[in-house]
């Protein structure tokens, strides 16, 4: 069991494992690498939503010849991109179902030929009837997609919500919804691959998970397992955006190179990458929600739908976690929940940093601000009497096993904003101001990790090695994008094996040299894959104890000298471990029951928004954010990663909008879709407090998601204290503030500046 | 239609020659001809920031600037802050700090500060955040962008921001 | 990236009376480039039509600020980033020193010229409302010479203005002689830097014993090119400022702007956002400080 007692590497601020080498720019990302022979690669894209593919015409201006032209006829496997489910082409195949679908794939040599010959190949279309929004989608009238455009329902059921209504003291509705964001790495999607008949394919790119392209590889060229390789490449920013769409851009790459011969690089443009890959699930929430005359929740009634995008990719489980945190940090006896992802004819939407929970989480902490204004009760007040304690059960009738410090989290933010005294303050000088403020909090939790049985399903298998050369090795594959897998995973090794932070490093993200620690999503790595390389450091000690000689106390010295001792009998000096799952976890699949998460994270946000009324801008002018994560393994970049995400949150709410036109994004370009600049984003406090976490690497739980959870209801709550007009609906512009104020009038006309 | 043509550079300080089309944009040929990849494309637009270095001391997007415009003057990129393998302040304090985190935006980020530094030895965050705002960063947050600037600021002199 | 260097020529003769020369022989052949800012971007997304560019960077006869005791005059060269350093553009012209600092980030203003601004003529351009109420003057030139107009008749429509095939943006002269002037300039984006306008607004005004002798009122974004709101201003000029005008500016400017809805904001927002900058602009006239 870890304590905070060791803090020799764990819970200090060591340097990034990688970060000299980012510093000085000569860390590696895919579009600085060249394989010899390269070619290059583009992509011939739908420019309708939905249609059958009636001819394709290639233009007699170019020379053909010199290219290598490859289509769905020329896939040697499967003609899908494997995911949950195989719905999604890898390349269309005689029918499209949403604007920039692949459609076929051109080589060249030349960088500038290839995209001018993807502008002279002309596809003409027969035009189906699309269907662009939820609304349609889900009246089925127009089915475009399996029989019934749904690709997930859940239903999840706790006590018996109907027996509440009659003898609530009240009774709120409200309807919350949330648009697409972007995830806007600022490096766009790339990869480089290569294909021979020895050694098979090889795709080194820019990703998160290399065993899930390399899963979607396999299937797309027929090919066992040891005849694909994926290496992730250094990746400039990802948040969910290079979960699956890697195996999309991956299977691409790899297709040319088969065919051409030749090793083909894909790096998209900002223009392309904008319009054609994956991004957040929009979703419509409604509420129903029940309450005595105390506001304590009675009963909780919640309808999800999510847009998926045409294609399902990793819908159904953005759906599921959107489920499991409608309900927000509560205890309510009586919860029903229903849940649909459906089918659009709009590019397939995928993983995004906190995975659905930020827009279920978006809605129940502004409903929660709503009902605190009907039944006349303190925001605050109301969220006390009704946060979940440990003992208590949540919807999914999860006993909450671990500790729940909401209170105090709660206490500590409000004091920190000196909360009440502002809002009693802008509450005096609004009135006679054009820019009125406003706090809002949010309170609220992220699951760390997968949901239910997920863990056990992925199996992972996870360890060290050590070199001849006296190097330790994490060997996992899961992978660095910014958030600190490498320094946080070989803090964890040099602590357990009682090293120096230097001595471990780690191995190449290459599916041909690490096993499968599963993919780096979920929030998953520092707690179970850190807990992974704990448990298979201590293992290989115990082998040198027992094998090596390995004194008790040992030193550096002593313990590589052991190695090679091992060395010489063993052969190598190698350790892994598999998941094991905590105790007590059941999950019911079917019923939506039971241990939802091993662990949860919890957080409180407050944000002080002044509102301009002149031009109807809203901006953060203060955030503040307390925490529990479990044990803070490198405090900076837990602090970053809260940083960052509260950062993404806030431009969720106030700036980005993806604007879509007949099903394509309109504003792609950055110019046109926006994020807060470094003028834009407040001040940001960030306040930990560490329960650690039993069965998570030294105490952790995962910590990457949880910010983006809070700032948009934050944001909206303070909007509506400082303006006193709700707003449900995000990405919230200026526009949309006019729009609604000047139709309410409730704004009071600009006064003496 | 345009033949490539011979351009002086001076580049982290030596002389070089390109052989490449005026229109080329400095960006490319700093990364194809020069080999120097450290500067990153992020957009091709000039609103990211991550293409920026310093030519004759201006801060530029080198995204917007066709190598002819180039010709002749000197440019000093990322790969130049180092010294000799030493690093330079800025990259210490962005070590410390966690200035950086998947690094892509690092560069330009970098060569922005520098800038700044160089005309503001001890800027305040205001100016600071004036002075990063061409430079966007998707992970940070810019809270520990803002303090490694700040510590660069206060554990350097002038003289050694415009080395 | 989808522009190819190749299928451009980008010549740089390096002197103005070598560029004229070059407009000159051959009309409407050649597109004059300075900073990029404009043509690099159209460039990168594979839209840039000019197959044959001429640089105007680094010619020193375009980048000056020549500072007379009545006039100042800039090079159509002069970077954004140079009117931001000029003390004399802040002291006497501080609008155009505020919308120098918009011009998207300090890289940016490094390389986007006032002339390039100008000459691109987007409706939301950042100097035009400044120099607009500033009552500019612009300098064009030729082979044939110089010839002088107001920079209220330059823009003749979306994106066309008044430059024969032949002719460059020389200068831009401003009067000295706002010294008493209430002056106001603001602009709405979508963030706070490295923003385009939704609108902008910017005013001057002589206001002596309580009436307005002078007014000039220019905006971004409320019109095809960028032009005064001289039907506003006719309606405010020779009253005071007081309550009821401020009524009467902004039923004036609701009528008189012709905003689009595009992909950063609607028309109605841009109309009625112009008209609470007005107001505020006319409010801001009871206080002592005049300049926003």
């Amino acid at each position: 069991m870890s304590t905070l007692a060791k803090n020799r590497i764990v819970g200090t601020s060591v340097p990034r494992k990688e970060g000299v080498d980012k510093l000085r720019g000569t860390a590696r990302y895919v579009d600085d690498i060249q394989r010899e022979g390269m070619w290059h690669g583009a992509t011939v894209r739908s420019a309708v939503p939905r249609g059958l593919i009636r001819s394709i015409g290639f233009d007699g201006k170019i020379d053909w010849s010199e290219f290598t032209v490859v289509t769905a006829a020329d896939i040697p496997g499967e003609n899908h991109i494997q995911m949950i489910v195989t719905d999604q082409p890898c390349l269309a195949d005689g029918q499209v179902n949403h604007c920039e679908e692949a459609i076929l794939l051109i080589a060249h040599p030349d960088k500038h030929k290839v995209r001018e010959a993807a502008n002279a190949v002309h596809v003409e279309y027969e035009l189906m009837p699309p269907v662009f929004t939820v609304e349609e989608s889900e009246k089925q009238q127009t089915v475009i997609w399996g029989a019934d455009n749904c690709f997930k329902n859940f239903q999840l059921d706790k006590g018996d919500v109907d027996s509440a209504w009659s003898h609530a003291a009240h009774i709120v509705e409200g309807e919350y919804r949330t648009g697409a964001q972007e995830h806007l790495y600022i490096e766009n999607n790339g990869v480089i691959a290569e294909y021979s008949a020895e050694i098979g394919v090889t795709v080194w790119g820019s990703l998160q998970c290399p065993f899930y392209v390399h899963k979607s590889l396999l299937a797309v060229f027929n090919l066992p397992p040891e005849k694909v390789h994926v290496v992730q490449t250094e990746t400039g920013g990802a948040f969910g955006g290079k979960e699956d769409y890697p195996s999309v851009i991956a299977s691409h790459a790899a297709l040319l190179a088969m065919k051409c011969g030749h090793p083909v690089k894909m790096v998209y443009d900002r223009i392309e990458d904008l319009a054609a890959t994956t991004k957040r699930h929009p979703s419509r929430v409604r509420h129903r929600t029940a309450l005595d005359a105390n506001g304590k929740l009675l009963a909780m009634e919640i309808d999800i739908a999510t847009d998926g995008g045409a294609y399902s990719t990793l819908s159904s489980t953005v759906l599921s976690r959107a489920t499991l945190h409608s309900p927000g940090p509560y205890v309510c006896p009586n919860v029903r929940i229903r849940s649909h992802a459906w089918a659009t004819n709009t590019v397939p939407y995928g993983a995004f940093r906190g995975f659905g929970a930020p827009q279920t989480v978006f809605a129940v902490e502004r409903h929660m601000d709503e009902i605190a204004a009907v039944i006349g009760i303190d925001p605050v007040e109301l969220r006390r009497r009704n946060f979940i304690h440990q003992g208590e059960t949540t919807a999914t009738e999860q006993l909450m096993r671990e500790p729940v410090i909401l209170n105090k989290l709660l206490d500590r933010a409000l004091a920190e904003s000196n909360y009440y005294a502002m809002r009693a303050q802008f509450a005096k000088d609004n009135a006679s101001r054009a820019i009125k403020r406003g706090m809002g909090i949010a309170a609220f939790y992220h699951g760390s990790g997968f949901t239910g049985s997920g863990e056990r399903y992925l199996n992972s298998l996870a360890g060290i090695d050590v070199t001849a050369d006296r190097k330790v090795r994490v060997l996992v594959s899961s992978t660095e994008f910014g958030q600190g897998t490498n320094t946080v995973l070989t803090q964890v090794a040099a602590e357990s094996l009682g090293l120096d932070y230097d001595d471990v490093v780690m191995a190449p993200p290459d599916t041909g040299i690490v096993p499968n620690s599963g993919p780096t999503v979920a929030s998953r790595t520092a707690m179970v894959i850190g807990r992974l390389i704990e448990r298979a450091s201590q293992q290989l000690l115990f082998t040198l104890h027992e094998q090596a000689g390995l004194p008790e106390q040992f030193s550096r010295q002593q313990f590589f000298s052991a190695c090679e001792q091992l060395r010489k009998t063993a052969g190598e000096v190698v350790s892994l471990c598999r998941y094991e799952a905590p105790p007590g976890i059941f999950w019911d699949d079917q019923k939506y029951r039971g241990e939802a998460y091993p662990a949860f994270a919890w957080s409180v946000h407050v944000a002080q928004v002044a509102v301009d009324t002149i031009t109807y801008s809203a901006e953060v002018e203060e955030f503040w954010s307390t925490q529990e994560a479990g044990r803070i393994i490198h405090p900076v970049l837990a602090t970053g990663q809260i940083e960052g995400g509260i950062a993404q949150g806030i431009g969720y709410a106030l700036y980005e909008k993806v604007v879509l036109q007949n099903g394509r994004m309109a504003n792609n370009q950055m110019t046109n879709y926006i994020m807060p600049t470094a003028e834009d984003v407040p001040p940001i406090h960030v306040f930990w407090e560490e329960l650690p976490f039993e069965h998570g690497g030294f105490g952790a739980k995962g910590i990457g998601e949880l910010p983006h959870d809070g700032p948009a209801p934050a944001i909206l709550n303070a909007i509506r204290d400082a303006i006193g007009v709700s707003f449900n609906s995000i990405p919230l512009l200026p526009e949309d503030l006019f729009a609604k104020l000047s139709v309410e009038r409730k704004v009071e006309e600009p006064a003496t500046v | 239609m345009s033949a490539a043509t011979k351009i002086q550079l001076n580049v982290n300080g030596a002389n070089l020659t390109v052989n490449a089309p005026p229109m080329k944009r400095l960006l490319d040929v700093l990364r194809e001809d020069l080999h120097l990849t450290g500067t990153k494309e992020g957009c091709g637009e000039g609103e990211c920031g991550s293409c920026s270095i310093r030519m004759n001391g201006d801060l530029v997007n080198s995204c917007l600037v066709p190598v002819l415009q180039a010709a002749n003057t000197k440019i000093e990129t990322v790969e130049g802050l180092a010294c000799d393998g030493v690093l330079h302040p800025l990259q210490q304090a962005f070590l410390q700090c966690g200035g950086a985190q998947c690094g892509i935006c690092t560069p330009g980020m970098l060569m922005a500060a520098k800038h700044l530094l160089v005309h503001n030895p001890h800027p305040t965050i205001t100016e600071i955040r004036e002075g990063l705002a061409g430079n966007l960063c998707r992970c940070t947050g810019f809270m520990r962008i803002f303090e490694s600037v700040l510590s660069a600021a206060t554990s350097t002199t002038q003289e050694t921001h415009a080395r | 990236m989808r522009g190819n260097a190749a299928e451009h020529e980008l010549v740089a003769p390096g002197s103005l009376p070598a560029v004229l020369d070059l407009l000159a022989n051959s009309p409407g052949q050649w597109t004059p480039i300075a900073g990029g800012t404009e043509l690099m971007v159209a460039f990168a997304a594979g839209r840039l039509t000019a197959s044959r560019l001429v640089s105007l960077w680094g010619i020193d006869e375009l980048r000056f600020t020549d500072a007379r005791p009545d006039k100042l005059i800039i090079g159509a060269g002069t970077t954004f980033g140079d009117l931001r350093a000029n003390s004399i553009v802040a002291a006497d012209f501080p609008l155009l020193d505020k919308a120098a600092s918009w011009i998207g980030s300090i890289a940016n203003q490094t390389r986007a010229t006032l002339g390039g601004n100008l000459v691109n003529g987007s409706p939301a351009a950042d100097s035009s409302p400044a120099l607009l109420v500033y009552d500019a003057e612009i300098e064009l030139i030729s082979v044939r010479g110089k010839r002088c107009m107001p920079y209220s008749e330059f823009h003749t429509g979306y994106k066309q203005n008044a430059m024969t095939a032949d002719e460059l943006l020389y200068s831009v002269h401003l009067r000295r002689r706002f010294a008493n002037h209430r002056q106001y300039i603001r602009k709405v984006g979508t963030r706070r830097a490295m923003a385009i306008s939704k609108v902008a607004l910017g005013a001057t005004a002589l206001i002596n014993d309580g009436v307005i002798e002078e007014i000039r009122i220019a905006a971004a974004s409320l019109s095809t090119y960028p032009a005064r709101l001289v039907k506003t201003e006719a309606a405010l000029l020779g009253h005071s400022p007081c309550p009821n005008l401020i009524d009467i500016a902004r039923k004036g400017l609701l009528a008189e702007a012709q905003p689009i809805d595009d992909i950063r904001s609607n028309a109605q927002y841009r109309k009625s956002v112009g008209a609470n900058l007005l107001e505020e602009f006319l409010r801001s006239q009871h206080s002592e400080s005049a300049v926003q």
